[in-house]
Parts: C-alpha cells; structure tokens; sequence
C-alpha cells in the first residue's frame, strides 16, 4: 500500500532517475591530436563521478568541455535545469550559460590561484557570487561569508585577510566556499588535491565529502588520484588516449579491473 | 579673425573627422553610457591632456557658441588656459568664464556649482572610459561583460572600500549606472559631482583620446551611483566654508599657502567663487 509519505518519497526518487548531466559522443581535438574521443557519460543527482587517468588522458580537456570553457567539435552536453527544461550547454545563448555557471554550477580550479581573486579579501572572494546574483547588502553578504567560512573551518577572523596569507590547504578551502555559496547543483572539480601533503589532503577529502552528503551535491571529479576517487567518487570513468577505456561503480572497477590499462593503474598505486 | 584660422580649417579639425565624430556623438546619446569606439586623430597636444574632449568640442562647436574651459574647476589653469586659446585661434569663436553664460564647456575633473541650464552641452575629457579595466584586464571580457550587464566585480570593489575603510572610500571616477542599464566612468571628477550628472538638462559628452572612445548622457537621464542598501552612496563634506567667499555648499580644494603648515580651504571653482563674492559686495 503506498502511503502519501511514500508517493512523496517516490517522486524524490523519481527526479533522481532523471540524469543531472548527459555527455553525449563529445569529441575535442586539437589539430591532430584528439583529446577525447567520443566521450559518453551520465550523472545523477546527489552522485560523484570520479574521471581517472594519467596525464595527457584528455581528463581535464573533458572537464572544460563540459563546462563549456572550450568549444567542441561534435557532441552534445545536456543539462536539466532546476526548472526541470533540458538544456544543450554548447547550445544555449551566452547569457543564459553564464547565468547556470553563476548560479546552479560551479568550477573548483586545481591552483587555488586561478580560482580566486588573489587581490581582494576572503570575505569579498566569498561575496562575489552573491553580487554577481543581486546581492546589495553588505551587512547580509558579510554574514554569509562568515557562515561559509566556518563551513569550510576557516576561522571567521581570517575573514578580511587576504587570500595570499592563506596556507594551500585553506586557499582551497576558500575556493570551495567561494564556489558553494550560491548553492550550485553541480560543482566540476579538477584535481582539488593536487599539490597539498597528505594530511592536509585528507582534510579536504573530509570536507568535500561531508559538503557533498549535506548539500546533495553532484559533483564531477577529475584526479590522477585513486585514493580520492575511492574515497569520493560514487561511480568511476577510467581514460586513456581520450578514450573512456572502463565505467562503472568505483568499487568494482578498483578491486575488479577489466582493462589492461586500468589494471595497470591499480597495481601501480604504492599501498603504504 | 586672425589670419592663423585661415591656415586651418575651421575648429582645427577636417570636416570629415568631425562628421564621423558627429556620428559616433549620435551613436553614443542614442545608447546613454555605452562607449562608442571612433577614429581619434592626432591632435597639437599629447595624449592624456584632453584630446579626447578637444575633438569632441571641435565636432559640436559652431560659430555662435560661447566656449569655456574649466580644469579643476578653475578656468585660469595651463590646461584650460591652453585649451580655451586654441579654440579661440582655430574657431574665433567667443569665450567666457562664466558658467551661464557659456553654451558649450569643456572640462577637466569638475562639473561647475551653477547648475547647468537646457540647450548646454559638457564635454568632459576621460583618461580611461573602461570602468571595469582595472579589475577585468581583458577588453573582450570587459564587452562581455557591458553587453550581459555583469557588474557584480565592480561591486567587489566597493566591498573591499567598506571593509578596508569603513566606508566607500572611491572618491573621484565614482562608478554610475546609467539609465539602468551601463556602468559608466563620470571621469576623474569628485563623487561630490556625481549627483549633478542625474538628469542634467544639458547634454554631456565623454572624450578619450588615447583610448579612442566616446560616450554621452544624454538630458534629463538617470544617473545612480553605486552603493550598497545598508552603505548609500554619499557625498563628501567639510566643515569650513570657502576663505574667499564663505560657500559652505561647493566643492573645496586644500591650499597649502606656507612652509609652516598654513592652508586655506577655498571654492575649486573659481567662476562660482567669483560670482558669490561679487554678490556679496
């Protein structure tokens, strides 16, 4: 018997049956050089698709095609829009694109530098999106800013400091709650560990993880990493060439690899 | 007229140029704070010294006009003194000091006290049109950005003002919305200005010479200032009156007068000045 409490929870799985993002036959090249190769993929609410590969995979090349920061040469990104309309990203007129990219996505950048106004305070860092989107208070912007400071356990007193005199670890912690503030559906993150030791690494890994749980993030991940995809990454995209070389669940694909490549990348992995 | 205007053509510059200025004029007041791009040409003076103004008063003068330069505010300074002569030289046309009086004023980081009357025109000459250069570097960018009205990065700025000074701490070049629709530079002129460029019954005209653009507010448009709800924008004050003519109500410049610390707080436009303490008399 269904229950009204059952139809409601019916509908929630309903909406997480229909894909946030479908990537469909992407190609990119570069001159001769084909970056990626006819990549297909799909990502559903609340998930976090871990992309996997060593360099020059076409990993990241992917991610900015997806995020519409390059042209592509054939295939389509479709995204669903909170208003549930299904959207051809590389389609869509530029000021509608810009306006998701604002609001309902976000981009973590692997060098915190390239990701933040290094000139500006943390607070303003924060605050951006929220005047980009209308914000016109300064009293409200600040509390934002301080509630997602804490957040990302930055202390609220850091909050006039300039990101400069931040540790790599906290500039990161910065970008995440500079990108977050808005709420977005969709964060693209591109190597959000890359150049941090290990235990600040594990801080991060803590607070994304716990970001993504409570926020219902989606969130796409690319890493050269395997210890991060298997700590975060729901499902698993192994590349090689450009070419998506294996798919599935992480777990499967990390303690049963099918392809030689991937087989290789496990093996590879110092276990301490 | 001298026998030196008859060596140029009239105003200094070739009909042609001031046509296709003319038309970029138009350009500009049909889209009120969009920077029109125009062919600036070379003038007797260097770039950065108002030669962006100069072409656009050469454009619109005419033989009946009555021409006044202002620098500062003040009328007696190199550059307006220079300015003004030029045109006298070039056009033969008349000049005054006095703010009523003139149809047509050029000016350099003032806008002057007495308010401006219909059938008026301002030029004002802008060393940099772009209000967004120094925090978007790229100019493509920066197009994207006036064409989609993305102008949160400027609010950035003042953000910054507040949290590093406690309050908007910009004080001359105060960004403007005009018409509700383009960020716009009022050029170098004090915030305490900014208010008069708010439907103004005079027609305004922006010249960058060097960066070669052109931009108007046209009469009667709406021009708001930049703020936050809980930070509105204000102007400055004093609390001294002018030495000369006690004005507590126009914009004051510091004078240092001696090597002992001595100054004096006196009106920088120097016609208004003039004019109250004539009245005075």
């Amino acid at each position: 018997m269904i229950t009204d409490c059952d139809e409601a929870r019916l509908i929630t799985m309903q909406d997480r049956l229909v894909p946030l993002l479908t990537v469909e036959r992407l190609s990119k090249a570069y001159g001769a050089v084909v970056a990626c190769d006819r990549v297909s993929l799909s990502l559903y609410p609340g998930q976090v698709l871990g992309i996997i590969g060593e360099s020059g995979s076409g990993k990241t090349t992917l991610l900015k095609a997806i995020a519409t920061h390059l042209p592509i040469d054939s295939g389509r990104v479709c995204y669903t829009s909170t208003a549930g309309q299904a959207l051809d990203l590389h389609e869509l007129p530029l000021p509608r694109r810009r306006q998701l990219m604002r609001t309902e996505w976000g981009f973590v950048q692997q060098n915190p530098r390239d990701g933040l106004r290094m000139n500006v305070t943390a607070g303003a860092n924060i605050g951006e999106r929220l005047m980009e989107v209308g914000g016109r208070h300064y009293g409200q912007i600040r509390q934002t800013a301080g509630l997602w400071l804490d957040q990302v356990e930055i202390s609220q007193a850091r909050m006039d400091d300039f990101p400069h005199t931040f540790s790599g670890g906290m500039q990161q912690r910065l970008q995440l709650a500079r990108v977050l503030v808005t709420s977005p559906r969709l964060v693209l993150m591109d190597e959000p560990t890359g150049g941090l030791d290990v235990s600040v690494q594990a801080k991060l890994l803590d607070l994304i993880r716990s970001l993504v749980r409570t926020l219902q993030l989606s969130v796409i991940l690319v890493t050269h990493d395997i210890g991060v995809v298997r700590l975060l990454a729901h499902r698993l995209l192994v590349m090689q060439g450009g070419q998506v070389v294996e798919a599935g669940l992480t777990d499967q694909v990390l303690d049963d690899p099918q392809h030689p490549y991937t087989q290789q990348l496990v093996s590879a992995t110092l276990v301490p | 007229m001298t026998s030196l205007t008859q060596n140029f053509n009239f105003a200094y510059l070739d009909e042609q140029t001031k046509r296709t200025i003319r038309r970029t004029l138009l350009k500009a007041i049909a889209i009120p704070g969009h920077q029109i791009p125009f062919g600036s040409r070379e003038m007797p003076l260097s770039y950065g010294w108002g030669t962006g103004g100069m072409q656009v008063t050469a454009a619109v003068i005419g033989q009946d006009d009555v021409f006044k330069v202002i620098d500062q505010g003040a009328d007696d300074t190199t550059n307006a003194v220079n300015i003004r002569r030029f045109f006298e030289k070039v056009c033969g046309v008349e000049t005054t000091e006095s703010t009523s009086a003139a149809t047509l004023i050029q000016t350099r980081h003032r806008i002057p006290e007495t308010p401006l009357q219909e059938g008026q025109i301002m030029v004002y000459q802008v060393p940099i049109p772009e209000p967004l250069r120094w925090l978007e570097p790229s100019e493509v960018e920066t197009r994207k950005m006036h064409a989609l009205s993305e102008y949160g990065p400027m609010y950035v700025r003042l953000y910054e003002d507040i949290t590093q000074f406690g309050q908007i701490a910009t004080a001359y070049d105060y960004p403007v919305m005009v018409n509700q629709r383009y960020l716009m530079r009022p050029s170098p002129i004090p915030r305490f200005d900014n208010p008069k460029l708010n439907m103004s019954p005079a027609i305004q005209l922006f010249g960058a010479g060097r960066e070669k653009r052109i931009y108007a507010v046209p009469p009667y448009t709406e021009v708001k200032s930049l703020d936050f709800e809980d930070y509105p924008f204000q102007v400055e004050t004093w609390d001294k009156a002018c030495e000369f003519c006690g004005s507590t109500e126009s914009y004051l410049d510091e004078v240092v007068t001696d090597n002992d610390g001595g100054r004096l707080w006196i009106c920088s436009d120097t016609d208004f000045c003039r004019s109250r303490g004539k009245r005075e008399e």
